[in-house]
């Protein structure tokens, strides 16, 4: 399912919205979720999953090509860990 | 770092503010969406988030691993797991990256 497919699907659900406005809600929800973890906040969406930032450290890294040593900046990195009722669900509990 | 704690709440109120929705509809919408994507999740659908991310299920073969407790040998179940790809576009803007190309998600 791509953010298209969701968008129809919710449209149909909701036939008193506009289509556009459905895509609003849509890219809303995950507008605040990028800002919140670019702000290094968590999101907890119970049941679901939440959605944390992870710290990596700068690193001595090597171009695996020539072999040759190159830094690594230090990052955050985007870090999802799935919520207990849909990790049930996708097992059939 | 502001170390706060993002719920459906806050989801609503950004809602609220940028499509006019009561603040009922607006978490009604949040749930719709988290549905639709779980129940696309446990039909084994990939959901593509363009500019986001992914969410796939990964299968799990059985395996034996240990009771940590006793070291008792423990069967592990098979079992499907959540795996969430962050796009490129996610990784950079938490990086303060600017990026103005297109999705990476194939």
């Amino acid at each position: 399912m791509t953010k298209s497919e969701l968008i129809q699907r919710l449209a149909d659900r909701n036939p008193h919205l506009y289509v556009r406005d459905v895509e609003r809600i849509v890219n809303t929800i995950f507008d605040e979720i990028t800002d919140a973890l670019t702000a290094g906040d968590r999101v907890e969406l119970r049941g679901f999953g939440a959605f944390s930032a992870r710290q990596r450290e700068a690193r001595v890294g090597r171009n695996p090509r020539t072999g040759e040593s190159v830094t690594v900046n230090a990052k955050q990195m985007p870090f999802f860990k799935c919520g207990k009722e849909l990790r049930e669900r996708l097992n059939g509990k | 770092m502001t170390g706060r704690t993002i719920t459906r709440a806050d989801l609503s109120d950004a809602i609220c503010h940028e499509v006019g929705l009561s603040r009922v509809d607006a978490a009604e919408l949040v749930e719709s969406v988290l549905d639709e994507v779980s129940d696309a999740l446990t039909r084994g659908e990939t959901v593509k988030i363009s500019s986001f991310g992914s969410f796939s299920i990964r299968e799990k073969a059985e395996r034996w691993g240990r009771n940590p407790k006793t070291g008792e040998p423990a069967r592990i179940d098979p079992r499907s797991v959540l795996v969430f790809r962050a796009s490129h576009i996610l990784k950079d803007r938490m990086n303060g990256i600017k990026t103005s190309g297109d999705d990476d998600l194939e």
